[in-house]
């Protein structure tokens, strides 16, 4: 496995402060490494944005990261926390070395500027020393990597399709060059058949780029197709973390299987589904012990006491992935 | 336009059809074109055919901006229709509101796609559930019997104890619990056929599920004739016993689900269960996925292209698809299955090579 580009370290983020504050994410230990698209699943509320809006300091009061690290990697030079950053290196860390494309990145791009202003503006705050043209030149580069005509730098969003929005919200997000990006649901407002273009193109500018990827998404399915390694969330906590392959042939917690077995196949035989009964916990009232417990249709004595820590499987390929459940024991915790 | 009746489907009495339905909602006119004759209309809806039996779950599959929804709104009576017809057993319908829409209502009930919008956030599940029962008059006489009504819906929806959730507000339940509200409020008005417009896609992925068994449920229990409006093909095959694909306001294939799904005729259905995400496909193999000559987009649809909607992005597209309008054409491989495109047309075939449109078709675009 190639070197790690980003570690986190037993983040916590919560929302508000005291008796009225929720913990949306507790004890979150996740490594993303270099040139790698890494899954993280869950349903609504079980933190996932807010974890990839915590580590990157974008988390809007009343949240608050309330502890842990996140070590950042630059391509040259020594690791450094980014939850340490003064505010003047923030900015200069920000979209030059993590960029991120917000969910309904249809919305995010200013209705009233060109194109080409929203693409330019990035390099002049970033690299004022540029010279105009060879911002343009570079912005219009950067539309035809993402499949975009160069001449639809003088087009207002409004002109350009919700697919094509998109890919200036990606284009626009790899403009600086960044070493990660996060993408938080790039893809639930689009059409499948968009999607699969959009994520095609992705993928083959990472392979050209080499740009690490965390990709937040509901859809299990979409992620076993196209990242190389997932973790699931739920309640906050990453309950399982795995080879793509490895959690769709074989999910150990009963969560990570809930969920894949909430997607009706397009092939192979037709069969009765379930779903998980009950529905996702209340951040403000968890269960005790495992937060899943009182979903889990495998639930026995020690789940509703103690929480699972999140530790590698006994199993044979328990090298390289890790699980947080009671079912499967761990001598070896991660983190 | 000659169209195959839907012969040999196993029993179940028509509730509702549509035949021809069409709508075109007018676009506003700029001043320029004030004196000209130039009426721009967006060709939502055209010549839509669709049965609903009781007794039967029927998918309608397609992009946003299809005019999937459209459809739900004209069968529910909500939009007037352009032109065309739709028959509640067998009667010609038009209602506009009043006591004939109530009526129209009591036999034909909506679920919408968001229940934290159909649901009103200041009045309690009891209140919702009274509503419904009261105005299609089925609370009975007593308070007695309409509480007894009230808890036999709640049942019928699992929504048990029922006593727990009468008096919540719909702020007080999950998602999940919403709709299942939003059933059991359509449900109250005891009807024939129910319309689904993306029940589940505003929901959890892990109790999607759990709601598409229990609309499956209630299907077989009270015989309802349901359709089910989704993008998720996958959901289709699962949930329906017929599924139609509609592109650009046309119905392109319908058929038996399994069938549909698992030897698609048309190219557009084809192109959208190669896109649909599948854990199996674990690498991408761009080289046999289906491909898209467009840039995935649909087209527009106040000057929707000439003959087959589909043709500027189709890969199989021959020159008598950019003039002429497919017709619906028996696939034959299985009864009820077919499909609106000239491949499926031996003659068409034979005097003209799949795909050879791709050039001029392409320069067509630019041209516009």
């Amino acid at each position: 496995m190639s070197a790690p580009v980003l570690e986190i370290k037993n983040l916590n983020v919560g929302y508000g402060l005291g008796d009225q504050g929720v913990r949306a994410v507790r004890d979150v230990n996740l490594t993303l490494h270099r040139g790698e698209v890494l899954g993280l699943a869950g349903e609504s509320g079980s933190g996932k944005s807010t974890l990839a809006y915590g580590l990157t300091r974008l988390l809007a009061p009343p949240g608050v990261v309330t502890g842990g690290q996140v070590i950042y990697h630059p391509a040259e030079g020594e690791p450094y926390d980014v939850l340490g950053l003064s505010d003047e290196r923030l900015r200069k860390f920000r979209w030059a070395e993590t960029a991120i494309v917000f969910q309904g990145a249809m919305n995010s791009l200013n209705p009233v500027h060109k194109i080409s202003v929203q693409l330019t503006d990035v390099l002049r705050a970033h690299e004022p020393k540029m010279s105009e043209t060879s911002r343009l030149a570079r912005a219009r580069e950067m539309l035809k990597l993402v499949g975009i005509a160069a001449d639809r730098m003088d087009a207002y969003p409004h002109q350009l399709s919700g697919g094509m929005r998109q890919r200036v919200m990606i284009g626009m997000a790899l403009i600086l060059q960044p070493q990660v990006v996060i993408m938080d649901e790039p893809t639930t407002a689009l059409d499948v058949v968009m999607q699969r273009q959009i994520l095609g193109q992705l993928i083959e500018l990472r392979e050209r780029l080499g740009f690490s990827v965390i990709f937040i998404t509901h859809d299990l399915s979409l992620l076993v197709e196209f990242s190389d390694r997932i973790a699931i969330m739920y309640g906050g906590r990453i309950v399982e973390e795995a080879p793509a392959a490895a959690i769709y042939r074989d999910a150990l917690h009963p969560y990570s299987k809930g969920l894949l077995g909430s997607f009706p196949a397009l092939r192979g035989p037709r069969r009765e589904l379930t779903g998980i009964p009950g529905s996702p916990p209340d951040l403000k009232g968890m269960p005790s012990g495992c937060s899943f417990h009182p979903r889990c249709p495998k639930a026995f004595d020690p789940c509703a006491g103690n929480i699972p820590v999140l530790g590698r499987p006994g199993t044979g390929d328990g090298r390289t992935r890790s699980v947080a459940c009671w079912l499967h024991p761990t001598e070896e915790p991660v983190g | 336009m000659t169209s195959i009746p839907d012969a040999e489907t196993p029993a179940g009495e028509v509730v509702l059809e549509a035949i021809g339905l069409t709508k075109h909602f007018p676009v506003r006119r700029k001043l320029r074109d004030l004196f000209s004759r130039k009426h721009d209309a967006v060709h939502a809806v055209d010549d839509v055919n669709l049965t609903l039996r009781r007794g039967q779950v029927t998918a309608l599959v397609g992009e946003s901006g299809s005019g999937k929804s459209t459809v739900a709104r004209l069968l529910s009576q909500l939009y007037p229709r352009t032109a065309g017809d739709i028959r509640l057993h067998g009667e010609s319908t038009r209602v506009k509101s009043g006591s004939a829409f109530r009526r129209y209502c009591s036999t034909v009930q909506m679920i919408f796609q968001d229940p934290f919008a159909s649901l009103n956030p200041v009045h309690t599940v009891r209140y919702h559930l009274t509503r419904s029962l009261k105005i299609h008059g089925h609370a009975g006489k007593t308070a007695e019997d309409l509480e007894n009504a009230l808890h036999a819906l709640l049942n019928r929806v699992h929504l048990t104890p029922p006593e727990r959730y009468l008096d919540k507000f719909p702020h007080e339940l999950s998602g999940g619990q919403r709709q299942r509200v939003a059933i059991a409020r359509a449900l109250g008005a005891e009807p024939e056929a129910l319309l689904a417009d993306e029940p589940v896609s505003m929901l959890d992925v892990s109790i999607r599920l759990g709601i598409l068994n229990l609309l499956r449920d209630l299907k077989e229990r009270l015989d309802l004739a349901i359709l089910y409006i989704t993008h998720d093909i996958a959901s289709a095959r699962y949930f329906a016993d017929q599924t139609l694909v509609m592109y650009a306001g046309r119905m392109v294939e319908g058929g038996d689900s399994e069938t549909v799904t698992q030897s698609p005729a048309h190219p557009y259905t084809r192109l959208l269960i190669d896109s649909a995400p599948d854990p199996d496909r674990l690498t991408v193999d761009a080289e046999q996925l289906t491909t898209d000559r467009g840039n995935g987009e649909p087209p527009s649809l106040i000057h929707p292209p000439s003959g087959c909607r589909f043709h500027p992005r189709c890969p199989m597209a021959m020159p008598r698809c950019t003039t002429d309008l497919p017709v619906r054409l028996e696939i034959g491989d299985r009864p009820g299955h077919w499909a609106a495109c000239w491949l499926y047309d031996e003659a068409t075939v034979a005097a003209q090579q799949p795909g050879s449109a791709a050039q001029p078709a392409t320069a067509a675009e630019v041209s516009k």
